[in-house]
Order: structure tokens, then C-alpha cells, then sequence
């Protein structure tokens, strides 16, 4: 299996080279035999990638212990469940798999692009080949072969990190993968628009949903990450701005800045320099993300992607940004506004001010990752950017953003006058102040949390407002019940309507993250028996009485478990577990230092988060760190919400929206509206 | 009545030694294996969950490399053998009678100013507190100005009166946009 997947590395690379050549050439050359070419040569590195990844996959099922891979992140006794991702928790298999993704995304651009953007093909055939055989290259060429064989083949492989032994790390790593992989896509048309010099406004049609694909993904793989981290690593938080957390936020901040300014360029065609800028600009940050965590240049715990690949990545990085400008600043000429701005006071304005914030926060996010080397450079001095100064730069910005995501949807397109306006805000705002002063009545003053739920509340009230007054008119014009009008509403118009449930997701994620000001946390030592006592911030006092130490074997491990009654104000509300345990290869043997598992239970005001730090002098006494975090429940059900909101506006069907300068906006759109007396 | 006393006699003394065996075992009995359950750990004092000893840690760094602060280190990551070690250095020089910034200061002697979870608000590190809030200020100042400029610039091109709703008046117009924004998605 090893040598067919050496083999298929080496074919995937010919192919994927063959593929770019042909790609521009035959683009450039306009050479159907060429272009077609290209267009099979896609598929067949797909092909060739497939096997690959089928063959590592094989040779982890069947403990194929002479792979340097298999041997060194699996072991005989590994859950069937995590040999499954045992193919991407390491450098080399995730490069595998990455190259593959884009590879199988790329063979799909290729199928289901619709005929109306065939000429952006070869080049973006030429593009993805490129791509993804700069992937295979760093596998054959760096020291990052999935296939490399081992200096001798062991009884048993070394196991997998526990850490990486959850459900969250089966789920989080290919999700993010996918969103980052699938960005390359977007950026592909781009460069094809930019390339063949069609610059109308068909390139964004074509790209729209693989953008929104794209964020999905992040969106998921972000979440799914914050997920694990909380349940796993045992901390009591689910964000701590590590370096790798903070790159996968970066094109996740660009992309959604552009999926805002891209609804300007299609209603007025305006910002085309802007949206073709931030598209490049996400693809470069997915880049730049990569090399930043596979190169050790920055510490950070996600030690096991580190390498000396990171400098293949900075290499291809300083090419792929220096073609991209060179191409883009080529066709600057090409790229003027179809309209003007009518006033300062409009959507448009909204959505530029909103994406200046976006950009911000991400320069801001990168500024404070990288602040570390730049103090070194300047000052000769190393400091620590840590998670208090990235909430100290980075909260005030988020909350105005917050307050953002509210009055750009009040605003109207091109020009908004004061009589709309004072329409437009009455609700939100009454809603936003109404919801200040009672948290201030209650005793709130923590000013942070205070405008997080204000503005959130604002927010509430201007979707609110949006889907009552959407209703209200459809039950005036089709006599429709407020509940049906509202699912009409969203089937019928689903990328404003789906946009607005995002919007309303990114209020319960912030209402959770102001939860996390609130929370509370306490250490004990208890014999079996022994209570400890914590009052959280919902007002009632927990208590946890140690029940006893169990230690029993399970699957791969030797576990160490903690049993705890749990009292709210001294009346039963169940049991918690916590665990120790010990990973053990299938000759018995220790594989890693003793892991953590959390005992977590949680509801809809707090989580109730329990540790076992450890047993004294190797006695059932042993020491536990409570901790209190509310409202937690709420990120992960925003989380739920967005991912709703995303495939509401994903849905095809709906309303087709015509995009000013596109062949599809010569068909009539929009209302015919006649002027009656006002009764 | 002597064999009924001692048998319930022998009944109550057998009881309460199962029960002190028992009491013994469950309350602080010896674990099957305490090797399974990583290394032993000291019971916790009363300034292990000092508020003020909590707040230094939190603003001091953990060497070992995974970012966190002490006092969320070590009573995370119990591996590390860093963060304990560290914990005793903050005790023993609170112990001495040092304030906070005493101490802090002490680390940042030792260990540089990577010790802390925050540079110091002060020459050069001012820029990696305020620079992207400013550079945002200025851009957002830039864009008004700019937005300002087309705006003029797209009046002054307009012509002189619309070719539409040129009978239109201003109350009109606002009726029309009303009626705009009733009409469902």
C-alpha cells in the first residue's frame, strides 16, 4: 500500500503540473485541445490523489506499522472511530488530505460550473492543478511523505496524542480543512476574471456559493474547535487566541467582509477593486494561516503541525502573493464603478464601514499574533501577547461591529432620509435601551457584558423588526397567517432572510462570550465524602460532595474515574464524572502522560465544570478545580443558528437576484409600485 | 439473656469495625493503581485559593510553552511540571512580604518581560495596544472623507433634474420608499 501510495503521489504531481501548463496555455491561447486538457487533467489528479489517500487509509486499518506515519499515530488498539481521522492528525496525512479536498473541489468546479462561465475553466483548472500539486510537491519533496517507510517496522505504533481522542477532533480538523481548501476555489475565478479580462459581475455569480461554502466550513470547523477545547483541554474556555485558532480566524473575518461588500457590487456595481482585493486577500490569509502553524515560527500547543514545511509555505506564499498583485494591479483599469455613491447616509456606506471593521479586526488579530516577532525585531525584546491584551484590543472592536450587524439592514439602499431613518431605528433602539436599563437596574456594571446585551438586543430588535414588517406585508398582500408568511419569506428570499438568522446566531455567540466575564471557579481537596461549596453567578450555591475513586480499563485506556453528587441550593440535580486516564498501547504499555477528561454539566444559564487534578499520596483524597461558566449553552447554540442561517442563504432555489452588469440582470426584477392615496 | 447480650454485642462490635474498615477504605483508602492517575498532587492550602495570589498567577506566563497563564496552567495541564514550580516562586515571594508588582517585577527580572501575559503599557508596546484601534480611527476617518468626496463629485455629474419622478415631490418620494419597504422580501 505504501508503494502505491508513493506512486500516486508522484503521478498526482505530473498530472497537477500537466493540468496548470495546459491551463494557461490553452486560457491564454484560447486552445480548446488544450483547455480540454486541462479541464482532464483535473480529474484525473483527483484520481490519482484518491488512491493515495485510500491507500494510507488501508495501511492504517491493517496496522501497517513499516509506515513511518501509521506507526508513529496509531496503535492495534486505536477505536475504529479514530483510525477514520488518524489520516489528518498528523503533518504529513493532513497535507495529504488537504491536497486531496482541493483536488476533489476542483474536479466539481469543472463538472457543475454552469455553461454561462465556461471561459473562467481553464483557468481555473490551471489554478487548482497548481495548487494542489504545490501540496503534493511539499510531500515528496519536504520531509512530509504520508508513504515514507520506517527505519524498522515496531510490534505496535506509538498511539494517538488522548487529546486528539475525542469526537470534536474527528469533525473540527476536516471541517476547517474543508473551508480553507475550498477558498481556493473563489479565489481561482477570481484570478480567471482578472486573467481573461471578463470583469463583469458573472465571475461573482459563479462564485457566491462556493464563498459561502467556504465560510460555512470555517464557521463549523471554528466552532467544532471551540468545542473541543472547551469539553478536552480542560481549561474552562473555548477561545485562548492561540496562534493557530487566531489563523483560521483571519480568512474567516476577510470572507465575511466579502460576502457583505459583494451584495454592493451586485446591486450597484460598485467596490469590484475591493471584492476582487478581499477574495485574493482570503485565499493569501489561508496561506499565510498554514505557514504561520506548520512552521514553529510562532509557539503555540497545536505543536504537532509544527515543521520545516512552514518555509515550502512561505516560499509558495511570497510567489502566489507577488503573481496575484502583479495580475490584479495589471487590470486595475478595467475594474471602475458602474455607480456612484448618492450619500454618505446608505447601505452602501453601512456595508463599507462594516467591512472596514471586519478588515480591522483581522489586521488587529494578526497584529497580535505576530507582535511577539515584531517586538523582537524592533525592541530586541520578547513579550507575551497574551489572551488579556487580545480581549483589551480586540472586545471593543467586536462590540462595535455587534452594533453594526443592527443599523445596516435599517439603512436603505443609495439614500436613507431622516423620516426613514426615525422609522427605521425607533424599534431597535427602544429595544436596545430597554434592555440597558434593565441590566442596570438589576446591578449590571460590568461595562463590557452591559453593551454586549444591549447592542445585542438592538440587534434582536432590528431582525425582529425585518421579519415582522416582511410578514406583516405579505399577510396584507396574500392574506397568509403570520407563521406561514414568515416561512414564505425565508423560502422566498433567502439570502436576506437567511442573513438575518446569522445575524441573530452572531448575538446568541456574543451573548455567550459576555457569559464568560460572569464566571467563577474555586479549588478543593476532598476525601470521599466531603463537600465544596461555589455560588455562581446565576445566583445559587452548587455544592459537590466527592462520591469516591473507581479505576476500571476501557478500550485503549486505564481510567482514573472522580463520582460527585451535585446540589442547587442543597437540592439534587445529578451526578458528575471526571477522569484520569492512561493510554496504553496493545502490549500494555504507556503511550502518553495521563490525560484529563472534564465532567461537564450544562444548561441553559451555567455550565458546571469539573476537573480531577489529581489524588493525594495515592488515595481516593483528591484534588478538583469547580468552575462555574455561564451561559455557555448559548455559543454553541448560536453556533447551530448560524450554521441554520448559512444553509437557509446556501439553499438552492428561491428568488433569483439578479446582479447588475451579469446577463442575468437584464431580465426584469425588482417591484412595480403605483402611488395611491394614502387612506 | 447473656447469649442474646453477646450475641447483639458481637453484632454492634463486628458493625462498627466493617463500619471503620469501611469508613477507612471510602474515605481515604489506597486507589487499585495511583500510577494510572498521573502525578500525585498536594492537598490544597488555603493560599493555593487566595484571590490575590490567583490575580498575580493570571497575569504571569506558564514556560512550558502552552500560553496559558500560572495559575490557569497548573491547574489545567497537571503534567506540567513548570507551572507548580512557578506557583511555589510566586508563594515564597509573597511569603517574604512582597506586593504584586513586587512580585511581577521579580519574574520579569528572571525571566524577562516574556514572564508576563501582557507587555507593559510603554514605549514600543504602546503600538501593540493602540495601533490597530487607531489605524482603524484613521481609516474610518479616511473613508468618511473620501465617501464625502464621491458623493459631491456624483452631484456635480447628476444632471440638473431627474429624468424620472421629475413631478415628484419630496412627500411622494418619501411615500414611495414606505410603500418600497412594505412590500415583502
Amino acid at each position: 500500500m505504501g508503494l502505491l501510495g508513493h506512486l500516486s503521489l508522484w503521478l498526482a504531481f505530473l498530472v497537477g503540473l500537466w493540468g496548470a501548463i495546459t491551463g494557461f496555455v490553452g486560457g491564454a491561447q484560447q486552445r480548446p485541445d488544450l483547455q480540454q486538457s486541462a479541464r482532464n487533467a483535473t480529474l484525473a489528479l483527483f484520481g490519482a490523489l484518491l488512491v493515495a489517500v485510500i491507500s494510507l487509509e488501508v495501511a492504517i486499518f491493517r496496522h501497517d506499522f513499516s509506515l513511518q506515519y501509521v506507526a508513529s499515530r496509531t496503535s492495534r488498539n486505536l477505536p475504529t472511530f479514530y483510525l477514520w481521522s488518524a489520516m489528518y492528525s498528523g503533518q504529513e496525512g493532513s497535507l495529504l488530505f488537504w491536497a486531496a479536498v482541493l483536488s476533489l473541489f476542483g474536479a466539481m468546479t469543472q463538472l457543475l460550473t454552469s455553461r454561462r462561465h465556461r471561459a473562467y475553466l481553464p483557468y481555473v483548472a490551471a489554478i487548482t492543478s497548481l495548487v494542489a500539486t504545490f501540496f503534493v510537491s511539499v510531500m515528496l519533496f519536504a520531509p512530509a511523505n504520508p508513504f515514507q517507510r520506517a527505519a524498522f517496522t515496531p510490534l505496535d505504533g506509538s498511539g494517538m496524542n488522548p487529546q486528539l481522542q475525542n469526537p470534536g477532533m474527528v469533525f473540527h480538523p476536516p471541517m476547517l480543512y474543508l473551508g480553507y481548501i475550498s477558498i481556493t476555489i473563489p479565489f481561482a475565478f477570481a484570478m480567471a476574471a482578472l486573467l481573461t479580462k471578463k470583469l463583469d459581475a458573472d465571475w461573482l455569480v459563479a462564485v457566491r456559493k462556493w464563498t459561502i461554502v467556504s465560510w460555512l466550513f470555517l464557521s463549523i470547523g471554528l466552532l467544532i474547535g471551540m468545542w473541543w477545547a472547551y469539553v478536552e483541554l480542560g481549561w474552562g474556555g473555548y477561545w485562548a487566541w492561540d496562534p493557530v485558532e487566531n489563523a483560521a480566524l483571519l480568512p474567516w473575518l476577510v470572507m465575511t467582509a466579502f460576502l457583505h461588500s459583494v451584495m454592493v457590487q451586485e446591486k450597484r456595481g460598485m467596490l469590484k477593486k475591493w471584492n476582487l482585493a478581499l477574495v485574493i486577500g482570503a485565499w493569501l490569509l489561508s496561506i499565510f494561516g498554514t505557514f504561520l502553524t506548520r512552521s514553529g515560527v510562532i509557539a503555540s500547543v497545536h505543536s504537532f503541525t509544527q515543521s520545516p514545511v512552514g518555509y515550502f509555505f512561505l516560499a509558495f506564499l511570497v510567489v502566489a502573493a507577488i503573481a496575484s498583485a502583479s495580475v490584479y494591479i495589471k487590470r486595475l483599469p478595467l475594474l471602475e464603478a458602474e455607480a456612484t455613491l448618492e450619500s454618505v447616509v446608505s447601505r452602501e456606506a453601512s456595508f463599507l464601514f462594516n467591512n472596514l471593521l471586519l478588515i480591522g479586526l483581522a489586521f488587529s488579530v494578526l497584529w497580535g499574533t505576530l507582535y511577539p516577532i515584531i517586538s523582537e525585531w524592533v525592541q530586541g525584546v520578547k513579550v507575551t501577547y497574551g489572551p488579556p491584551t487580545f480581549n483589551f484590543v480586540n472586545i471593543p472592536l467586536g462590540l462595535v461591529l455587534l452594533l453594526l450587524t443592527g443599523i445596516g439592514p435599517l439603512i436603505a439602499w443609495r439614500r436613507a432620509s431622516t423620516a426613514n431613518l426615525r422609522r427605521q431605528f425607533a424599534v431597535p433602539v427602544t429595544t436596545g435601551v430597554f434592555a440597558l436599563l434593565i441590566l442596570l437596574v438589576a446591578g449590571m456594571r460590568d461595562p463590557g457584558p452591559l453593551l454586549a446585551f444591549s447592542f445585542g438586543a438592538f440587534v434582536f430588535g432590528t431582525v425582529f423588526q425585518e421579519f415582522a414588517r416582511g410578514a406583516r406585508a405579505r399577510h396584507r398582500q396574500y392574506g397568509e397567517s403570520t407563521a406561514f408568511a414568515v416561512v414564505q419569506l425565508l423560502s422566498r428570499n433567502r439570502r436576506r432572510y437567511g442573513g438575518y438568522i446569522v445575524h441573530i446566531a452572531i448575538v446568541l455567540l456574543f451573548v455567550g462570550f459576555a457569559g464568560m466575564a460572569f464566571k467563577t471557579e474555586t479549588e478543593a481537596t476532598l476525601r470521599p465524602g466531603e463537600s465544596a461549596e461555589l455560588k455562581g453567578s446565576d445566583g445559587h450555591v452548587y455544592t459537590f460532595t466527592h462520591l469516591g475513586i473507581s479505576q476500571y480499563n476501557a478500550l485503549n485506556r486505564q481510567v482514573t474515574a472522580a463520582l460527585l453528587d451535585v446540589r442547587r441550593d442543597g437540592k439534587d440535580i445529578g451526578r458528575l464524572r471526571t477522569e484520569k486516564r492512561q493510554h496504553v498501547d496493545a502490549l500494555g504499555n504507556n503511550t502518553f502522560e495521563p490525560s484529563t477528561e472534564v465532567g461537564i454539566m450544562s444548561g441553559l444559564r451555567v455550565d458546571l465544570y469539573v476537573v480531577l487534578a489529581g489524588l493525594v499520596n495515592g488515595t481516593e483524597q483528591a484534588v478538583f478545580r469547580f468552575t462555574i461558566n455561564p451561559l455557555v449553552w448559548w455559543v454553541w447554540f448560536g453556533g447551530f443558528v448560524l450554521v441554520i442561517g448559512g444553509l437557509i442563504v446556501l439553499w438552492p432555489g428561491g428568488t433569483a437576484v439578479a446582479v447588475r452588469g451579469s446577463k442575468a440582470s437584464s431580465v426584469q426584477a425588482g417591484y412595480a409600485v403605483k402611488l395611491e392615496a394614502e387612506r | 439473656m447473656s447469649d442474646r447480650l453477646s450475641r447483639r454485642g458481637f453484632f454492634a462490635v463486628s458493625a462498627a469495625a466493617a463500619g471503620a474498615l469501611i469508613q477507612d477504605t471510602v474515605r481515604a483508602g489506597r486507589v487499585y493503581d495511583p500510577q494510572r492517575a498521573g502525578r500525585p498532587k498536594e492537598p490544597i492550602t488555603a493560599l493555593d485559593t487566595d484571590a490575590g495570589i490567583q490575580a498575580i498567577e493570571k497575569k504571569l506566563r506558564c514556560s512550558c510553552g502552552c500560553g496559558l497563564d500560572i495559575y490557569t496552567c497548573r491547574t489545567t495541564d497537571f503534567q506540567c511540571t513548570y507551572s507548580p514550580a512557578l506557583h511555589k516562586d510566586v508563594l515564597r515571594l509573597a511569603g517574604q512580604g512582597k506586593t504584586a508588582q513586587q512580585i511581577l517585577d521579580e519574574f520579569v527580572k528572571q525571566y524577562g518581560q516574556v514572564a508576563l501575559m501582557s507587555p507593559p503599557r510603554e514605549g514600543f508596546n504602546l503600538a501593540g495596544y493602540f495601533l490597530p484601534g487607531v489605524a482603524i480611527l484613521v481609516a474610518a476617518v479616511f473613508l468618511l472623507l473620501t465617501l464625502r468626496r464621491w458623493t459631491r463629485d456624483a452631484k456635480a455629474a447628476a444632471p440638473a433634474t431627474p429624468a424620472t419622478l421629475s413631478n415628484a415631490t419630496p412627500d411622494e418620494l418619501e411615500r414611495l420608499r414606505r410603500e418600497l419597504d412594505r412590500l415583502p422580501g
